[in-house]
């Protein structure tokens, strides 16, 4: 649904920008995993598609809030930064495929690299109310990348934070600290968010340890809501077959083994449609 | 309270209940826009383009914003006609919805076996056909860009589909000289045209310093390309008044369609305003018959070319002068 929504706080969280905007109808209906999309720069934008951004938090207060979570990277972004109480967004959501959530209250590894983390937090309180076991590994380049570290502390039994730097926590990446907490926490379940890279690593992981593993993939997108196929990658169905599926509308959530990380920005020789694969091709 | 202004249109005998549409490629098959709103209340959905095979479509980046408008090299991206008839066709035939059905090829013969494929199906109100495709016949020449092999699919596509169901020819603007193609599919056989697909363009990325898309070129779509829809709306009708047109290209609010309109357009389509906003369409009829209402007009058919009319000749319908019609 479509909903304007009024900004009701700003804060700067290290690197990362967040918004607490009263969004009714859609806070009430947000799922962890979900993402909204939000349309930047006015009336008379000269930008024209939406920004998929991250949810961190929602709350029932003022009819319902939710918490965005973003990284400054171009003109409409940086228009988001610039938001203040009381003006007003256009949102769009919730958007997109859930986190599946385990029925028995098992032990699951969370994995955030970069501002990815933020979308654990609704899943981690979740997966708390279903008396699961969370642990946290969140990690990024330096210090003041790594998102929601003191969350994590007071949510989960044990937080490992990695940084490309060594600026906080262990030197290294997500992935160089996971193994040893799959291990540590007997983990039976491992979900994550992050750049597509540390997903491809953390998948690789996990499927080291046998255990399923969950990822939320960030891809550029125009619409958010499946109509403008631009978002797509390649990801392997129930049917053994690859189908380029829209991160938007199959997605944000996908099995990590089902993704084919190696072949993100192409399309696999083998791809259901693809040139060459007894397709002839027009267009 | 002035009387409400009637906004059905005509697609040759095909009557719309109002002229505003979604533009091809941009509303999938309808059922991600059906979340939104009833699209009954569309003038008609179109579809994006279907083909013969599935295709899985163009690598990743495949968009780009850009000032005032966004590029795609999607590549067609589609399950193919065996899906589209089995289950993306029959859902909206089932709910009653007008549908015009895009199609694209890469030969002619193609494109008449897609016409063949559609011609008894149930629940197609026109069938437009994106000339837009690279001819794998001719050296991957776009279809649009050579007024005799886009004729002769057109003259192929209209043989083949019934005579009660129009074929729209679609058009790309970034050819020589857009009456000349518009002419050719006329004389073949097209009931009406639509207008415009989008232009070539292309944005470098000034941190990796690459082509921001994968396929390097891609369609320019959006405002940017609204100016560029009103000329060859404009061009057309003027050379051939009476051929029904779809004016496409960059309309994002009901001035914008009016425009198209005015120019020469009886329907209009909605593309990339789609992706900004789920219910463009519906807004643009809303702000497009508020705009008439407050011309004057009680037909939106009274409209359809009137920019056309000599300057200084009576602005008949002009009868109340509000504050935006001068900005
Ligand atoms: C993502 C995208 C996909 C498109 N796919 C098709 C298509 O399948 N067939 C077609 O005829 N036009 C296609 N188009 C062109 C649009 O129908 C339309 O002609 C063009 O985008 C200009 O309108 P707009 O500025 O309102 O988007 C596509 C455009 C976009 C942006």
């Amino acid at each position: 649904m479509q909903v304007t929504g009024t900004v009701l706080t700003t804060r700067r969280v290290d690197a990362y920008h967040a918004l607490t905007v009263v969004a009714p109808g859609i806070a009430e209906r947000h799922r962890p995993g979900h993402f909204v999309s939000v349309a930047v720069g006015g009336a008379h934008s000269s930008m024209v598609t939406r920004r998929a951004l991250t949810v961190h938090d929602v709350k029932a207060d003022y009819g319902g809030t939710v918490e965005l979570v973003f990284t400054v990277r171009g003109p409409g972004t940086a228009w988001l930064a610039e938001r203040r109480a009381r003006d007003t967004l256009d949102l769009v959501g919730p958007l997109g495929r859930p986190f599946p959530l385990p029925r028995d209250p098992v032990h699951c590894v969370l994995v955030g690299a970069e501002y990815g983390s933020a979308v654990l937090f609704p899943l981690a309180d979740m997966l708390l109310e279903r008396g699961c076991r969370v642990d946290f590994v969140l990690g990024a380049a330096s210090a003041d990348r790594v998102f929601g570290a003191m969350r994590a502390r007071r949510l989960a039994e044990t937080t490992t934070l990695t940084t490309e730097d060594g600026s906080l926590g262990l030197r290294g990446r997500v992935t160089d600290a996971l193994p040893s907490v799959i291990a540590d926490t007997r983990a039976d379940a491992v979900y994550a968010c992050g750049p597509m890279e540390s997903l491809r690593a953390v998948t690789a992981v996990a499927m080291e340890f046998d255990i399923p593993v969950q990822v939320a993939v960030e891809e550029s997108m125009a619409c958010g809501i499946g109509v403008c196929m631009t978002c797509v990658l390649p990801v392997i169905g129930d049917d053994g077959a690859t189908r380029m599926v829209r991160a938007c509308a199959e997605g944000p959530v996908f099995r990590g083994e089902r993704v084919r990380f190696e072949d993100v920005g192409t399309i696999p020789f083998d791809a259901l449609g693809a040139p060459g694969g007894g397709a002839r091709h027009a267009g | 309270m002035a009387v409400a202004v009637d906004m059905r249109t005509f697609l040759a005998h095909v009557e719309l209940a109002n002229p505003v549409t979604t533009a091809a490629g941009c509303a999938s098959a309808g059922r991600e826009l059906a979340q939104f709103f009833d699209l009954h209340r569309l003038g008609a959905l179109t579809t994006r383009s279907v083909t013969m095979a599935p295709r899985a479509g163009r690598p990743t980046p495949r968009m780009a914003e850009t000032p005032s408008g966004m590029l795609n090299a999607v590549g067609l991206q589609g399950p193919g006609i065996d899906v589209f008839l089995e289950r993306e066709l029959p859902w909206l035939a089932q709910r009653g919805i007008r549908t015009i059905v895009s199609i694209g090829g890469g030969s002619v013969a193609e494109y008449s076996e897609l016409a063949r494929r559609l011609a008894d199906a149930p629940g197609v109100t026109a069938l437009e056909v994106n000339l837009s495709c690279p001819n794998m016949e001719d050296r991957g020449r776009v279809f649009a860009r050579e007024g005799g092999t886009a004729a002769e699919v057109i003259a192929s596509v209209r043989s083949i589909m019934r005579y009660d169901v129009p074929v729209v020819a679609k058009l790309a603007p970034d050819v020589a000289d857009i009456v000349a193609v518009a002419r050719s599919c006329v004389d073949a056989g097209a009931d009406a045209l639509c207008m415009i697909n989008n232009p070539l363009g292309m944005a470098i990325d000034t941190e990796t310093l690459r082509p921001s898309l994968a396929a390097v070129t891609g369609g320019l779509s959006g405002p940017a390309i609204l100016p560029l829809a009103v000329r060859c709306v404009w061009q057309v009708h003027a050379a051939l008044p009476g051929v029904p047109l779809i004016g496409v290209g960059g309309v994002m609010t009901g001035r914008d369609a009016f425009q198209l309109v005015l120019a020469g357009a009886c329907a209009v389509g909605v593309g990339t305003a789609l992706f900004n906003d789920p219910y463009a369409c519906l807004r643009i009829e809303r702000e497009l018959e508020d705009l008439l209402q407050a011309r004057g007009f009680q037909r939106l058919a009274d409209a359809v070319g009137l920019a056309h009319r000599p300057p200084g000749g009576a602005a008949r319908h002009l009868l109340v002068d509000t504050e935006e019609s001068t900005s």
